[in-house]
């Protein structure tokens, strides 16, 4: 018992010194958006991939029932992407597996994870919460080249 | 004798009792049977519908209309998590209390509990089935069911305060009558874990306040993101709802097969207000890649979280300690000759004890989804799946399977049918649970994303490692399956066989270990009215930061919707 609580105490460290030394905080934007008018609300209204610096992009998405727009982007092998991403109706998720990029979707506010890609490849982008009847059919590519 | 119970436990026990004890006891049996045989016929459909998905999702076979996947998974998933344990546990309780304290009260309040949970669960169930509410047992807004799901789910929730003001009522009762002695264990736990549960099960009522009149129209938009934090302020302490229930057994019903004792009597009424305290300021950990939520507050549920992990060591040293003194007090010592001398054929006891094998995995799994940045590469996978299912699917549901063959024959003096078969029972079940939930994990730790009716994305290559695991979660969900089928044999064959038992059959609670007296026990620790003061001060502590940051974000609120 003595040994677990020893563990535990271990493991609290590690994931507050990582928290606070390396950033390794899960994703955590605090920006609310209206629902109702993501088509309206910049920047999601011309979602995509946007260069900011060379290997640095963001991307804007707007998840809807039952698909991602943009659909699919391309990027160059060892780009940052910044991820945004908002519902225009109900709770989606936003998972890249074999990636770190996993952060759930809620109406009204905007999520963001950020993810380099040093492994070229075509990556599947699921919604991982259920958002209705075609749930399952919704995902898009990330190109890595 | 130095015993928790200091009152016999049958009506023709020596010293003899009186005639309205004897006769408010087999009441009390018809009750908590009544609940025992809801629970088992609640496990029966609600694996029926896991089984139809499992294969499902394996591409094996193909759902027909009317049993569509979203269908079958909120139907499992309300049916298993919200219904067939919470009709067990409160019938455990009931019998826990009315066993424990000499004189019970009327049965009337434990009555209407019942029927109450009844009506509720049969609200919701119709609203599932006729696919008006498929919108898992999250319920996550702004998917909108029918009103009769939130009344349904509501109505339950109602029902179990009563049965909770009926075991309440009880314990008080008793305390008046007798102030200077202990709450006697069992009915110390069902009261311990019946105030976390009504803690607990506020939140859920207030995001049903939320969330009735914005399902009959009378609102127009709802603060998702408040709604959430409602169901995880509840979502949580429901996991150790179900724990209580489980360690109830093992602390005081599993010593019973092998003659043991309660290892400690302080130590176990510890255990239980340690998790009354710790088990409701953590519910952000299942939030922790919600937006909108502050990465500082998911870091204090963080290290709650690893607090309530302590009860839980600590239960683990008490059972084995209490397994070993047992075996030393039959001349048994060695640790494989401990666990040979264990009762292994008995099914109430192999029950709970693979159940522990299975609780030991499913806690290294929980502390990895705890945490933190971690959590990231699990969440809202098949791992997450994995992980409840090999904890409450495993130790929880299996102790209440196998807690059911020594209650049933107890509540209605019959003979056990297929006693053979209630051992296979246990260990198939042991077998499905293993194979299932190590898939699960499996194909979490690829991304395969849970929640999701089929996973081969057109044929993606991202999903093309998916498709093995999948089939071995429905290998083991198939087993499974086929053990629940079991267990229903030998559970109605011994209602319907009618074999009377030669002697009536006993479901007891173990004494204290000989000079580990409840007197000896600090009497603090029965002040139960203020730990459950202290409980609310905390849960107002982890839970009024993240309240208020989410109100005064004034975040917009989202019309309600049906997608499926």
């Amino acid at each position: 018992m003595a040994f677990g609580t020893a563990i535990l105490v271990f493991f609290a460290a590690v994931v507050t010194t990582s928290a606070i030394v390396d950033g390794f905080v899960p994703p955590s934007r605090i920006q609310s958006i209206d629902p109702t008018k993501v088509a309206q609300t910049p920047p999601f209204d011309r979602p995509g991939l946007h260069k900011v610096a060379d290997r640095a992009y963001e991307a804007y998405y707007v998840a809807r029932v039952f698909s991602f727009n943009p659909a699919e982007i391309r990027i160059p092998v060892g780009s940052r992407v910044t991820f945004y991403v908002t519902s225009a109706d109900v709770e989606h998720g936003f998972s890249i597996p074999e990636t770190g990029v996993n952060t759930m979707v809620t109406p009204g506010w905007v999520s963001s994870v950020s993810h380099t890609f040093n492994r070229r490849g075509t990556f599947l982008l699921v919604c991982n919460e259920y958002c209705g009847a075609s749930h399952h059919n919704m995902a898009a590519k990330v190109t890595v080249e | 004798m130095a015993s928790t119970i200091q009152v016999p436990t049958t009506p023709n026990a020596p010293g003899g009792a009186p005639e309205s004890l004897a006769l408010s006891r087999a009441g009390g049996d018809l009750l908590v049977l009544t609940h025992v045989y809801t629970a088992t016929a609640v496990l029966g459909l609600g694996a029926l519908f896991g089984l139809l998905q499992a294969l499902s999702r394996a591409n094996l076979i193909v759902l027909p209309a009317g049993f569509d996947y979203y269908r079958m998974l909120t139907a499992h998933g309300v049916l298993m998590a919200l219904v067939f344990t919470t009709f067990f546990i409160t019938g455990l309780f009931t019998f826990a209390v009315y066993r424990a304290i000499p004189r019970v009260r009327s049965l009337r309040l434990g009555w209407i509990g019942y029927v109450v949970m009844l009506v509720g669960t049969t609200m919701a169930a119709v609203a599932i089935l006729d696919g008006s509410a498929s919108v898992l047992y999250t319920f996550y807004a702004p998917l909108k069911a029918s009103p009769l799901f939130y009344f349904g789910a509501t109505i339950l929730v109602l029902g179990t305060w009563t049965v909770g003001a009926d075991i309440f009522l009880n314990v008080a009762w008793y305390k008046r009558e007798r102030p200077n002695e202990r709450i006697p264990l069992p009915a110390f736990m069902a009261t311990c874990t019946m105030i976390m549960w009504v803690i607990a099960t506020l939140g859920v009522v207030a995001e049903m306040a939320l969330l009735i009149p914005w399902s009959l129209g009378w609102t127009s938009g709802i603060d998702v993101g408040l709604t959430r934090m409602f169901f995880w302020y509840f979502g949580h302490p429901l996991v150790y709802f179900w724990i209580m229930g489980a360690y109830t057994i093992w602390y005081t019903v599993v010593p019973t097969t092998y003659k043991g004792t309660v290892f400690s009597d302080g130590l176990t009424r510890l255990v239980f207000l340690m998790l009354l305290l710790l088990s409701t300021p953590v519910g952000l950990h299942h939030q922790y890649l919600d937006p909108g939520v502050a990465a500082g507050w998911k870091w204090l549920h963080a290290m709650t979280t690893y607090c309530v992990v302590i009860p839980s060591f600590m239960t683990a040293f008490a059972i084995f300690a209490s397994f070993e003194l047992g075996a030393r007090n039959a001349g048994v010592r060695g640790f494989f000759n401990v666990v040979r001398w264990l009762p292994w054929k008995n099914p109430v006891f192999a029950g709970p004890a693979l159940g522990m094998i299975l609780f030991i995995f499913g806690g290294f799994g929980g502390i990895v989804n705890n945490s933190y940045s971690m959590d990231v590469l699990v969440h809202n996978t098949m791992w997450i799946v994995g992980h409840f299912h090999i904890t409450v699917g495993g130790p929880v549901a299996l102790t209440f399977v196998a807690a059911s063959y020594g209650l049933i024959p107890a509540l209605t003096g019959r003979k056990l049918f297929a006693p053979r078969l209630a051992l296979v029972q246990v260990y198939t079940w042991f077998v499905g649970m293993s194979i299932m939930s190590i898939a699960m994990h499996w194909a979490g730790l690829l991304g395969s994303p849970r929640r999701t009716a089929d996973v081969t994305y057109f044929g993606a290559q991202g999903a093309a490692t998916w498709h093995t695991a999948s089939l071995w979660a429905a290998v083991g969900g198939t087993i499974l399956a086929a053990s629940v089928l079991m267990f229903i044999v030998v559970a109605t064959g011994t209602y319907f066989a009618n074999q009377p038992a030669e002697s009536k059959p006993q479901f007891d609670f173990a004494p204290a270990r000989a000079g580990d007296d409840a007197v000896a026990t600090p009497a603090v620790l029965d002040r139960l009215g203020r730990w459950g003061l202290i409980a609310i001060a905390l849960a107002l502590l982890a839970y009024a930061g993240p309240v208020i940051q989410q109100i005064e974000a004034h975040a917009y609120l989202a019309p309600g919707m049906r997608t499926w």
